[in-house]
């Protein structure tokens, strides 16, 4: 098969619809069931791990009459599989209960810490596809030479180093001697109170707004945080793009298409990587899905305000509503974007266009 | 062509990118604060509720402290008295029974709303109905439901009159008041946001007094007033323009989230934040070179302990109980585990407090455990386990003590496990050691008696769950006594008795009591009048101004 006549093919119609439908169904059905599975296993570790959720509420100090009472309001009394099946009635109809920490719906705390872990693993992502795609493909083409060797530790560094001494190093650095940078949070003191987001993406909102000089900050603020995550992800992504590339740069459309006279830049940029791309998003979208974990470490060396400080803080608290809520967002986001990479996967590849 | 496209438009995208970086490295610093705004680093990550009515943790101290008042607060000058707050005298009844406060003239809220003995009878009314976990400190004097608006009741707009069911020590009952708890709460502005609740066997009410509402909002007088509390990110007071005294300073408090110690420190250099709360002994001890930031501290009446339970009957020989004292090198843990964060400290009553005993007896000496433990017949010594906390400096201290115990044959095995975790195993008395702190829920010598000597029921059904019953110490004679410390009026008489206690603590309780918190922060240069204070709800900010 040649990638030249790849975009020549008209769409294969109806069949083409039907197995993406089928796909789609498919997806769904397995989505549903990692749901479910999901949400027995988050309560179940929410139940049997050995931390009265009481604590939480109360504090250390409650009198005896009080923690009973605290526990009957709780529901906890109840028989397990009683306590499972309002869960799930509750969980099904997106409410996760009222976190003990923050006394908001769980729904609400997630919808506000949520987009900042969005915002820093997009352009987390951002920066580790844009240097990590071309520094697999320039590993690929010069194979083995110097070139690639400094990609190759480059990439080793960025995956084994701890995240967290890469962000404190970072910060002595850029923030406390270049001033590059900016810290802690999203967003300097003096703008706290002048800026009204929107959508909870900053940059985003600040644009929006017209509000530069506030994008400009939001930008300082992120630029660290998500250089280290992209770095992370880009080292993953490099290794794959190399691989990816090595086995489309010897593939016969590649002879076919050197001896056509093509220049080797559009052979390896338009030819290879258009091939080595499809598989290639399944590892970017992974490595998305990933860093919308939230990346708890990153998170809390940066006073970034984002899921994983919230669940990771919860959990400390022994806040179970708000860590099985956020687990099950995660969750969910997590089949979701699986969900869409397969799909984009079954559009981009040329394959699924003739059945 | 589509791919040439795109691999074009990707090279535009990097180029924007490195453009953008470019730009955002050529951006000035803004590493000043505002000049009217106070910016700390604090951990805030415990505040649950701001409802002086259910608020226990140390950071939400801190802010109900400079967001309410109190009838009366304690004296920082001796901090073994208080002195009026929102009350301008107090009497005392011949029987000891019936405390009559007169407020302040011309007292308001900082809604404006004036602030009567009616708002004080209602303030102490839900404490008692609502029944939160610092209710006790309140309904130890016998205070119920029922009784509530009786016992605690406005005579007039100015006079609070105040019953309670014994002849306690007044520096007893005063000292409670002080507490938290003790806040008093705008009646009119908390009424319009009260929650419609359905009367149940477990509570009676028909609404919740506000107190869903009050976990994130203020309804005081004090210095300040809560604008906004956003967990794990910030609390940020604004100025009350109404208060009572002299006005807070500066316009504006915000504390900001951050765990990170070393995060703190980078930040408070660069002049992001005017004050780091939480720094770790490294950290402390290198900022100490740098001429922009000083350093304060002050003890807290917070003490850290080992505790054995007596349910191990090793453990419960009073040889060993006395061993284990002299097998901490406190020596060791002192001048360089929490440096900086805590000093010696072996009885139960923090510095500071009525009746403190200033005396440390013990130090490592592993050949006086040894024949302590000889006496008790385990020569060949004994293997235990021990619940520790992931978190510093307790899992430094455990690691330190299970070497020095391990000198005298003693094997502790360590289970690590998280703060939550550990203190569930605690509070159902399934541990054999457990290491932990205890702050002091009001500043009056009864609170840590109360827990460390006395326990008057230890049945495992028992309700009062001191840390004596934690850890099975049945002690009727000792918890007599310290009932008996709560009825004396002499203040002086008082302080006695409780120094017999903790004299007492030292030669048999299962407590090894190693140091006493203290609170330290790192502020910089360009700040004045910023001073800790001695608990956690009297670090007051309205006298922090900047240069």
């Amino acid at each position: 098969m040649s990638a030249v006549d790849s975009h020549t093919a008209a769409p294969g119609g109806s069949a083409r619809a039907a197995g993406i439908a089928m796909a789609i169904g498919r997806f769904l059905l397995i989505a549903i069931t990692t749901y479910l599975g999901l949400l027995a296993v988050t309560f179940f570790i929410g139940r049997v791990i050995p931390i009265d959720p009481v604590l939480a509420v109360l504090g250390d100090r409650a009198r005896a009459d009080v923690v009973e009472r605290t526990r009957r309001e709780m529901g906890l009394d109840l028989p397990l599989i009683e306590q499972f099946y309002i869960y799930v009635k509750n969980a099904l109809s997106g409410n996760f209960g009222t976190s003990v920490l923050t006394t908001n719906p769980v729904m609400v705390d997630i919808r506000r810490v949520f987009p900042a872990t969005i915002e820093l693993a997009t352009v987390g992502t951002l920066i580790g596809t844009l240097i990590g795609v071309p520094l697999g493909v320039l590993a690929a083409v010069k194979r083995g030479s110097f070139i690639d060797q400094i990609v190759r530790v480059i990439g080793l560094v960025g995956y084994s180093v701890p995240i967290f001494w890469l962000g404190l190093l970072g910060l002595v650095l850029f923030y406390a001697k270049l001033q590059w940078v900016a810290f802690p949070g999203r967003l300097d003191i003096v703008y706290q109170y002048t800026f009204t987001p929107i959508t909870g993406f900053y940059l985003l909102d600040a644009a929006w707004q017209g509000q530069w000089d506030v994008f400009r900050d939001a930008l300082r603020h992120i630029i660290l945080p998500a250089a280290l995550l992209g770095y992370f992800s880009l080292a993953y992504i490099s290794r794959m793009t190399r691989s990816f590339m090595l086995n489309e740069l010897a593939q016969e459309y590649i002879v076919a298409a050197r001896a056509k006279g093509l220049s080797e830049t559009r052979i390896i940029w338009a030819h290879a990587l258009r091939n080595a791309a499809v598989p290639l998003i399944t590892v970017i979208a992974l490595s998305y899905a990933g860093l919308l974990e939230g990346s708890v470490l990153t998170e809390t060396v940066f006073a970034w305000p984002g899921i994983g400080l919230y669940i990771t803080n919860s959990l400390q608290n022994a806040d179970m509503n708000a860590v099985l809520g956020g687990t099950i967002i995660i969750g969910s986001v997590f089949i979701a974007i699986n969900l869409l990479s397969d799909l984009l996967y079954q559009v981009l590849d040329p394959r699924t266009k003739s059945a | 062509m589509m791919m040439e496209k795109i691999a074009l438009r990707s090279r535009l995208w990097m180029a924007g990118a490195a453009m953008s970086a470019v730009l955002v490295a050529a951006l000035p610093a803004y590493a000043v604060t505002p000049a009217d705004t106070l910016v700390e680093g604090f951990a805030i990550d415990d505040i649950i509720s701001m409802d002086p009515a259910e608020a226990f943790e140390i950071s939400t101290a801190e802010v109900t402290g400079n967001t309410y008042d109190l009838l009366v607060r304690l004296d920082l000058a001796d901090t073994s008295k208080v002195k009026g707050d929102l009350a301008e005298s107090w009497t005392v009844s011949d029987d000891g029974l019936t405390y009559t406060f007169k407020l302040k003239p011309g007292l308001k809220f900082a809604s404006g709303n004036p602030l009567t003995a009616a708002d004080v009878a209602w303030s102490f009314e839900r404490v008692v109905k609502l029944d939160k976990g610092p209710a006790f400190i309140l309904t130890q004097f016998g205070l119920t439901a029922d009784n509530i608006t009786e016992k605690a009741k406005a005579a007039d707009d100015s006079t609070f009159v105040f019953t309670v069911d014994k002849a306690y020590a007044p520096s007893f009952v005063l000292n409670c008041l002080s507490a938290t708890v003790g806040s008093v709460v705008d009646k009119k502005l908390v009424s319009e946001h009260l929650k419609a609740m359905t009367p149940s066997d477990d509570y009676k009410f028909d609404n919740d007094f506000g107190n869903e509402w009050l976990k994130t909002n203020s309804a005081g007088s004090g210095i300040y007033a809560l604008r906004e509390w956003r967990a794990n990110e910030a609390v940020v007071l604004d100025r009350n323009e109404n208060y009572h005294g002299e006005k807070g300073k500066l316009a504006r408090v915000i504390y900001r989230h951050m765990k990170e110690s070393s995060g703190q420190r980078l930040a408070l250099e660069a002049g992001d934040i005017d004050v780091a709360r939480n720094l770790e002994p490294n950290d402390l001890e290198a900022i100490a070179k740098n001429a922009d930031i000083v350093t304060t501290s002050a003890p807290k009446g917070t003490v850290y302990y080992i505790s054995l339970n007596q349910k191990n009957e090793k453990l419960a020989k009073p040889e060993v109980r006395q061993a284990f004292k002299y097998l901490v090198d406190y020596e060791a843990i002192g001048s360089t585990l929490i440096k900086g964060i805590g000093e010696i400290h072996q009885t139960f009553l923090p510095k500071g407090v009525l009746g403190e005993l200033d005396e440390n007896p013990f130090k490592l000496d592993v050949a006086k455990a040894k024949e302590l433990l000889e006496k008790a017949g385990l020569k060949d010594g004994f293997s235990v386990t021990m619940d520790v906390r992931s978190s510093q400096p307790v899992t430094g201290i455990a690691e330190s003590f299970q070497q020095t115990a391990g000198q005298a044959g003693i094997k502790i095995e360590i289970i690590p496990g998280d703060g939550k975790q550990t203190l569930t195993k605690y509070r159902a008395r399934n541990h054999d050691i457990y290491i932990g702190q205890w702050g002091q829920d009001y500043f009056d010598p009864n609170s840590n008696a109360q827990t460390f000597a006395s326990n008057p029921d230890n049945a495992d059904t028992g309700k009062v769950a001191t840390l004596a019953w934690r850890n099975a110490w049945d002690i009727p004679e000792m918890t007599k006594e310290t009932e008996a410390a709560l009825l004396e009026k002499d203040a002086a008489k008082r302080a006695d008795m409780y120094k017999k206690l903790e004299k007492e603590g030292l030669e048999t309780s299962p407590f090894v009591i190693i140091f006493q918190q203290i609170e330290n922060a790192a502020i910089r240069s360009n700040l004045k009048g910023f001073k800790l204070g001695p608990s956690f709800d009297t670090n007051f900010v309205g006298t922090i101004s900047k240069e």
